[in-house]
């Protein structure tokens, strides 16, 4: 990667600033190796790298509720199983109440482990079918070595189960998984997060397993329990309203990185990134007579071994500017749709124009050389692109891709487009809303600097 | 998932919670009694022919009028190959040794041995395989390689070599013969048992286990072991016939147990080959028979609990429900009817 996006003013950043902080990450990346092709799996060699996570900063303080949202594959479940030190960074550092956990071993950290719980999403798969709640629930005590004695055992176990509403306990004391309903379940693995007196409690979707009547249940019993045990949390999901309901904080991630960090209400009441906007109106309107026509994102999310250039959001978003990374990736897309829409015969007469469009595929390229296709001159290409790019300025919406493009001209035989350089957009704060955006359209006016 | 596939009836293997435990053996019992058909005949049918094996091989002393290496009594030597008459029901053999407590005493040595080499190659399967699925890698690899180059050998000719090596340790007396037939086992133990624990340890309670800051060992040995034990009782009792026949094997070749030491069918069984071209075929029908009908016995128990335990071999069968009897009733109550206003009667 090119930059890292920083924080500016961290110390005033998010919203929460009630308590210490609790868990502070800095340029934090999560990569996970390719091996790619047969030939590859043997040699071992590996075929580039998934960016899980991509350089985020983040701070958490005592008493947060922080939701991390985005959709799938944005890296929000590695980067909260990161923060607890279950999946191990390669690169950067997370610290709990200063001390850096990604230095340390497994070894190191099984104490901490105590402090640093987590909620999985699965509540029929996280608990041990061989197991009965008894065991399930107070292992941690006996992990950790908590308790004295068998009586002090059960009392804790009594206890936890009562907190998250398992009652009476005694009835529950000898079930196995089996017997339990996945709200049960998700109770029971509630009491077990909780029995060892965590601090901080990352909960992967704790409810998107659940029945709808379950859910909101679950979620005030997330409540309570942070009241009564003094908790932090760290809300993964990809549900915006449960996020809404939920967190005093938020922080929309796209591809591996913050977007939009911010005061939940903020962030729902004026969403600053394109990205938040679309997610926000991608929320169903249940009366269809007050649906409003809404413009989703195109496309798909994009591969996180090849990221986009610049913003990763860029091929997706309606209001890209010149300078948010376009690539020649952008044009064999815009290409590839033109031709879908045209008549067949229209678009092979087109795809002659080109020798290879595959070419174009590369990622990274911010100049490109075409070549043209048999019996055709640059000039012939230049032509046609210059002709889109006229079709494109009178469409409505207008096409950003062009807005990206530099210059078009012919050179030794080829056409070559040239496009704007690309630039990492940074997290900067939105002053008086304490909300921190990642976005070329937001920035102040100062810092427009390329890198 | 791998939590799907893996059947809910544990064996705990820590005794500190005592409700996990009867829990545990209430889940197998509990499939047992609810077999029907073809699978409850055989395990039972298996049950009752091992049970036999059993009894005659603990009360061999009892059972057997001779002791398996008595050639005479009262005063006067037993008949050599004499047919089955009043004293010698099944005959006797060249040595003038009594059939009938040969093949009593047989079992008990066939017991003893497979004992010894099931709960060997059931340790240490286990473990190797807990061990290499949990952690992976190099020990794995190394490990995985010796047990297929284990398994590539035929069985006997494995057995044949283990026993020369163990012989030279530990002579030539049951514990050798155990020894043996472990070493042909233990590969059957790990390859079942690593790839359950292969694919529990990618389930989420395993790393929920991992996320609460369990050790390794507390990993394997409560989050693991249980979900993965319940494949072996099958191979147990399958490698438990398995092993009377590869002792045998073994005795018939002269390389298991010495005949000094105890009574074998496979050894008996070779002394017995020219006396069957003679038309003497007492000798080698009944330690034979009795090698049958062990083997028989303990591969239903195993084919039975296989389909019994396996939960993708089970089927369940819904029984007729009966009316309990108080169903009576209503018919009592149904004069009161009329008394509801009709409105609501009808809905």
């Amino acid at each position: 990667m090119l930059t890292k996006p920083d924080i500016e003013e961290s110390g005033e950043g998010a919203a929460g600033d009630v308590g210490e902080a609790l868990v502070e990450a800095s340029g934090l990346e999560v990569h996970f190796g390719l091996r790619g092709g047969l030939l590859g799996r043997f040699s071992g060699r590996a075929a580039g790298a998934v960016r899980a996570v991509d350089g985020i900063d983040l701070t958490l303080r005592k008493g947060e509720v922080l939701g991390l949202v985005g959709e799938s594959g944005s890296g929000k479940t590695t980067l909260g199983r990161t923060l607890i030190g279950l999946t191990k960074a390669t690169a950067g550092t997370v610290r709990y109440r200063g001390q850096d956990i990604t230095a340390l071993g497994e070894r190191g950290l099984r104490p901490l482990r105590r402090r640093l719980q987590m909620v999985f999403q699965d509540p029929h798969a996280s608990l041990n079918p061989a197991m009965d709640i008894r065991t399930a629930v107070g292992h941690p005590l006996r992990i950790h070595q908590l308790v004295a004695d068998e009586q002090e055992y059960e009392a804790r176990v009594v206890d936890a189960l009562e907190r998250v509403g398992l009652t009476p306990p005694e009835r529950y004391l000898g079930k196995f998984p089996g017997d339990l309903s996945g709200g049960q379940k998700q109770r029971a693995v509630l009491a077990r997060a909780i029995i060892a007196e965590p601090e901080l409690l990352v909960a992967d979707e704790p409810i998107s397993m659940l029945d709808m009547s379950v859910r909101a249940k679950i979620l005030q019993l997330m409540l309570d329990l942070k009241r009564d045990l003094d908790l932090t949390y760290v809300y993964v999901t990809h549900d915006l309203a449960s996020a809404k309901f939920f967190c005093d904080t938020i922080a929309i991630m796209y591809l591996g990185r913050i977007v939009e960090y911010g005061p939940t209400a903020e962030v729902f009441a004026n969403p600053q990134h394109p990205y938040t906007e679309a997610l926000l109106a991608a929320i169903p309107e249940p009366d269809p007579e007050r649906a409003l026509p809404r413009e989703l994102p195109r496309g798909e999310i994009p591969d996180a071994a090849r990221p986009p250039m610049g913003c990763a959001f860029h091929p997706r978003c309606p209001v890209a500017v010149e300078a948010c990374g376009w690539e020649a990736r952008d044009l064999r897309t815009l290409l590839e749709n033109r031709w879908l829409e045209l008549a067949p015969e229209a678009a092979t007469r087109e795809k002659s124009l080109f020798a290879d469009v595959e070419s174009l595929a590369v990622d990274g390229l911010s100049t490109v050389a075409i070549a043209p296709g048999r019996g055709h001159s640059p000039e012939d290409v230049l032509e046609y692109l210059r002709h889109l790019r006229e079709e494109a300025s009178q469409a409505e919406p207008r096409e950003p891709f062009w807005r990206g493009v530099v210059s078009m001209h012919a050179e030794s035989g080829r056409a070559v487009v040239e496009f704007a350089p690309p630039r990492d957009p940074r997290l900067s704060l939105i002053p008086a809303t304490g909300v921190q955006v990642a976005c070329h359209l937001r920035e102040p006016v100062g810092s427009t600097t390329g890198t | 998932m791998a939590t799907t596939t893996l059947p809910t009836g544990p064996i705990e293997p820590d005794a500190s919670a005592k409700g996990t435990r009867f829990g545990g053996l209430r889940r197998i019992t509990a499939a047992i009694r609810e077999a029907r058909g073809v699978p409850r005949f055989m395990l039972w049918a298996g049950a009752v022919i091992s049970a036999l094996f059993v009894i005659t091989a603990v009360f061999a002393p009892l059972i057997a009028p001779y002791s398996f290496d008595t050639y005479r009594s009262g005063g006067h030597n037993f008949p050599k190959q004499g047919s089955p008459d009043g004293d010698h029901w099944f005959g006797t053999t060249v040595q003038s040794l009594d059939v009938l407590s040969r093949t009593v005493y047989g079992a008990r040595t066939a017991l003893e041995v497979m004992l010894l080499a099931v709960v060997f190659s059931l340790i240490l399967g286990v473990l190797l395989g807990l061990v290499a699925g949990y952690f992976g890698g190099w020990l794995d690899r190394i490990l995985v390689l010796v047990m297929d180059a284990l398994f590539a050998f035929p069985y006997l000719l494995l057995a044949i070599v283990a026993g020369f090596v163990f012989s030279g340790i530990a002579g030539g007396g049951v514990v050798t013969a155990a020894l043996s037939i472990t070493v042909v086992y233990i590969p059957q133990y790990f390859r079942v048992v690593r790839a359950s624990a292969l694919s529990a340890r990618e389930a989420t309670f395993v790393e929920a286990a991992r996320a609460m800051g369990a050790k390794p060992s507390v990993v394997i040995r409560k989050y693991l072991f249980g979900n993965v034990i319940q494949s072996v009782p099958v191979i147990t009792t399958m490698n438990a016939a398995d092993g009377i026949g590869t002792l045998a094997g073994l005795g018939f070749l002269g390389l298991g147990i010495q005949p000094t030491q105890a009574a074998e069918w496979g050894y008996d069984l070779d002394r017995a080959i020219d006396d069957a071209n003679a038309g003497m075929w007492w000798t080698s029908l009944y330690p034979g028979l009795a090698m049958v009908i062990a083997i028989l016995g303990f591969t239903l128990l195993g084919e039975g609990l296989n389909d019994v335990l396996n939960p993708t071999m089970r089927r369940r069968r819904i029984s007729k429900v009966l009316l309990p009897a108080h169903t009576r009733r209503r018919t009592v109550t149904a004069p009161a009817l009329p008394d509801v206003p009709e409105g609501e009667a009808v809905k």
